[in-house]
């Protein structure tokens, strides 16, 4: 199996290496119209018929290494060091992305399926599809050069193949595991496709918006995968570490951050290009800069540029990528500086406080916000080569830092939808702004009344500070949100006589983007709720003896046993807890401890009871060497339930903002019954 | 006169609502009505404006010249601003590791240092010697460190004031278009109208019009 893998990855590379020669070829003399011997465009069919034959190849590559891991196929290294036979079916998927080689094989095949689609679906656009499949199989030939030649899958064991393999790492052993790194990927890779349209666009001077239609739903997907990859990361670092938080700041969560800040003010500001054709240049950065941090996110994971709990070990990949980061970002200046006058806006934003100002400085804190992220993650090695001294940019500087942005990027995501297009004027802002005041002037009261008061026992603490204005904020964000939705409804309740619910569904369904985009706004509401909650954690940590209790918030634990189980992966120890609150039992938890038995590595297995207001989140840490009892460590999390449930709205959001719309019944109205309805010209688009 | 009280009359003194009405950033729609609408606003100064400017920079000067005196609010700060030295990458107040070589020692000379009655930044200079400077959860703010602190404000600082201005630049040369076109016939037909943007949409050109 392991020739065969290898023989598929040499393959591939030869269709993609085809695939991008003819392809540019093809486009080049269509471009200059020369004569050649085969006629461009067959030429260009053939390229793309090599990209989809190579998406077969990889795919094959893939389940080749699959299948070795299920046959514990040891004499392949990488299934040596990343798998056992003990190991249950589940996981033995994860291996494919555990490793270096794996997950650069699983990079390559999830941009051979986006290819794929891309080549299927190539009568939509055929000249554009074949600029953006053509700039697709350059960056497959770069990731296949590497599975080749510098990060092979398949490279056989050398010496006596051993018997078991050394396992997988306990962190993946978990079943979040099991879909967050695909999410993940799926995101990053994504990513390259809008990049491909948009450098495909402005390489064939592509006339009009029409191309950001067409890759709308591309980025829009892509965008849903990697929030999705994020979040999961963030449960899973919440249920597997056992630290008691979801996100701590790593330069690995930070390089998965970066992509999502500018692929988010993309998908803003190319609302602008396509209702006003304003702010084209800036577009096609936010794209070029988005796949660029994808690629630096790689670089970062993989080459050990920055110390991780996360990242791979250090290896020589990172030069690849230096190198190729290089080439595309000079491709990506040329490419600009070429056809520059092509992206001259149409329209400029006049005033400043207009819906266009808005969408302007929602995307300028984005990227500030990616900077400072970026600008955190590289520092240490920046004053390591400055000052020759190695600093910690940790969690405090972050919350100081970048707290403060995105309580601002919150407040401005509930003043943009307000705001009018062109220009505004006084009367509209208090209509606007009134209830949305009142409401955080409200939230305030009421915070301080419950005890949110950052100025308690005579010190001040930022944390609660911060968490109190982000409750304002975000009682004045979602009355503003719900006030667009009942404005909109009571219009239509009153045009075709529904109740305020139906008429609330029927504006939805007739401007899904719009109001699909608010209700995506009301989950990061949500989420930050739940991320505010976190000033306020509690933790007790404690020996527990059969009997000893625990007291945390409302909660007292009780340990009525500790034990020990085993079984061929690992051995575990854990405690039952009776958890009783005014006196009464309510449920029982068991935390645990695991320890792998093919590597000795250990693991913890949290108990998490979740509520809307809180979760109690109960870690076993091991036992006393000298007593052998179980040291319990308990936090009461206020608020975390709220980020999951923040994403779930999130996610339905982006889905109501995928379907198409509904034609308003009321169209009809607009056109006088004498005149004939204007036919739309035929649109060919670019080709 | 304390630090906020010093906030307080500097921005009684220099803002009036009506220089903030005249600020390069505020659109001259917005100043146009304002002006319309009071008259004697030139020399008349809005309470309600002047109020809430005062009223949010002095919230911000009193919570941020404010620190943690409580002995328990302080130990959770200071251990969450120090990091585990035992490779774990964790805070010190969150390593949750049994038996880690490390956190235990580093809590107890927290512990030691505070009851010394050491000042935070002499804890965190004792720390930096004896573990290195990694040991500190955040840069500090002398030296090259200070750029950590600085930069990403002033980058934010900077993107804002260049995006005012253009805006400002943009709005001034849209004035001058809005006047040169309405000596022109205008397109009044809300049908024409869409139809010419769906043809910009769609072919980048204005469709002949």
């Amino acid at each position: 199996m392991a020739a065969f893998g290898s023989f598929a990855l040499l393959i591939a590379l030869a269709l993609a290496a085809y695939n991008l020669l003819a392809g540019a070829l093809a486009l080049r003399l269509i471009a200059t119209g020369q004569q050649a011997p085969i006629s461009p465009e067959r030429l260009a069919d053939t390229a793309r018929r090599a990209g989809i034959a190579g998406f077969l190849a990889i795919t094959a590559a893939a389940f080749a290494l699959i299948w070795s891991v299920f046959t514990n196929d040891f004499s392949i290294t990488y299934i040596l060091e990343h798998s056992n036979r003990a190991l249950p079916g589940l996981y033995k998927f994860s291996a494919l992305w555990s490793g270096q080689e794996g997950s650069l094989l699983l990079w390559a095949f999830l941009l051979g399926t986006y290819g794929f689609v891309l080549r299927l679906t190539h009568k939509t656009d055929v000249k554009l599809y074949a600029y953006a499949g053509t700039i697709l199989s350059a960056i497959q030939v770069f990731f296949l050069l590497i599975l080749n030649f510098a990060a092979p899958p398949f490279a056989l064991y050398r010496g006596a193949i051993p018997e078991d393999g050394n396992g997988l790492n306990p962190l993946l052993q978990y079943p979040e595991m099991v879909i967050h790194p695909p999410m993940l990927y799926l995101g990053y890779v994504g990513f390259a496709v809008p990049f491909c349209f948009a450098l495909g666009a402005l390489m064939m001077r592509y006339p009009g918006e029409k191309w950001i239609r067409i890759t709308r739903v591309w980025t829009m997907v892509t965008w849903l995968f990697l929030t999705c990859g994020i979040f999961l990361g963030m449960h899973w670092a919440y249920a597997v570490l056992g630290w008691g938080g979801y996100w701590g700041w790593d330069p690995v969560e930070n390089a998965s951050f970066m992509p999502w800040l500018t692929g988010t003010a993309f998908l803003h500001s190319v609302m602008m290009q396509e209702k006003k054709g304003m702010m084209k240049s800036w577009n096609v950065w936010l794209i070029f800069s988005t796949f660029l941090l994808t690629m630096l996110g790689t670089l970062l994971t993989r080459a050990g540029l920055v110390s991780s709990v996360h990242a791979f070990a250090q290896s020589s990949i990172g030069t690849w990528f230096v190198i190729f980061m290089g080439i595309v970002l000079g491709v990506c200046i040329f490419t600009y500086i070429l056809h520059r006058s092509h992206l001259k806006g149409e329209h400029r934003v006049e005033s400043l406080v207009s819906r266009e100002s808005s969408f302007l400085f929602n995307n300028l804190v984005l990227l500030t916000a990616c900077f400072v992220i970026l600008w955190g993650t590289l520092f240490p090695i920046l004053s390591e080569y400055v000052v020759g001294n190695k600093v910690t940019v940790g969690a405090p500087w972050y919350n100081r830092v970048a707290v403060p942005i995105g309580v601002f990027l919150l407040f401005l995501t509930g003043v943009g939808p307000l705001l009018p297009w062109r220009a505004t004027s006084f009367r509209s802002i208090r209509r606007n702004f009134v209830a949305p005041v009142i409401a955080l002037w409200a939230a305030v009261i009421v915070c301080l009344a419950v005890g949110v008061n950052p100025w308690k026992e005579g010190s001040f603490s930022s944390g609660t500070f911060y968490a109190l204005v982000s409750f304002a904020v975000c009682a004045a964000v979602m009355t503003a949100i719900l006030s667009e939705f009942f404005r909109g409804a009571r219009v239509i309740s009153h045009q075709t006589g529904s109740n305020l619910a139906v008429a609330t569904w029927l504006l939805t369904r007739r401007n899904t983007r719009r109001y699909g985009g608010y209700i995506i706004h009301i989950g990061v509401v949500i989420v930050v709720v739940g991320l505010a909650g976190s000033a306020f954690n509690t933790s007790q940590e404690q020996e527990l003896g059969l009997g000893d209790k625990l007291l945390i918030g409302p909660y007292t634990l009780v340990q009525v046993g500790a034990t020990q189980d085993s079984n061929l992966n690992y051995n575990s120890e854990y405690a039952m807890l009776d958890v009783y609150k005014g006196g009464k039992k309510q449920f029982q938890m068991t935390p645990e401890k695991r320890v792998y038995l093919v590597n000795d590595q250990p693991q913890t297995m949290v108990a998490i009871h979740s509520l809307p207001s809180w979760d109690l989140y109960v870690v076993y840490e091991g036992s006393n060497p000298s007593t052998s009892q179980p040291i319990i460590k308990a936090i009461l999390n206020p608020l975390v339930g709220w980020i999951w449930a923040g994403v779930v709205i999130l996610i339905f959001g982006t889905f109501i903002a995928l379907v198409p719309s509904i034609s308003p019944a009321t169209a009809s109205l607009r056109v006088p019954a004498t005149r004939p309805v204007p036919t739309e010209p035929a649109l060919k688009g670019g080709d | 006169m304390s630090a906020p009280l010093r906030v307080s009359f500097w921005v009684r003194k220099i803002l009036g609502v009506e220089k903030v009405l005249r600020a390069p950033f505020i659109s001259r729609t917005l100043r146009n009505e304002w002006d319309t609408k009071n008259p004697n606003s030139r020399t008349g100064r809005p309470s309600f404006w002047l109020k809430s400017v005062e009223a949010a920079v002095l919230a911000v000067a009193v919570c941020f010249s404010l620190g943690a005196t409580d002995p328990g609010a302080r130990y959770h700060d200071l251990n969450h601003r120090l990091m585990c030295t035992c490779g774990c990458s964790e805070l010190l107040g969150e390593c949750n590791h049994v038996g880690c070589p490390s956190s235990g020692q580093e809590l107890a000379e927290l512990n030691a240092d505070m009851v010394a009655g050491m000042s935070d930044n002499q804890i965190f200079s004792a720390f930096s010697a004896k573990y290195g400077a990694t040991v500190l959860a955040a840069p500090t703010t002398q030296g090259f460190d200070l750029v950590a602190w600085i930069a990403p404000f002033a980058v934010f600082a900077a993107a804002m004031l260049g995006t005012i201005l253009l805006i400002r630049r943009w709005g001034g040369i849209a004035g001058a278009e809005a006047e040169r076109a309405a000596l022109e016939p205008v397109i009044d037909d809300p049908a024409d109208r869409e139809r010419r943007e769906t043809i910009r949409r769609e072919t980048g050109n204005d469709g002949g019009f």
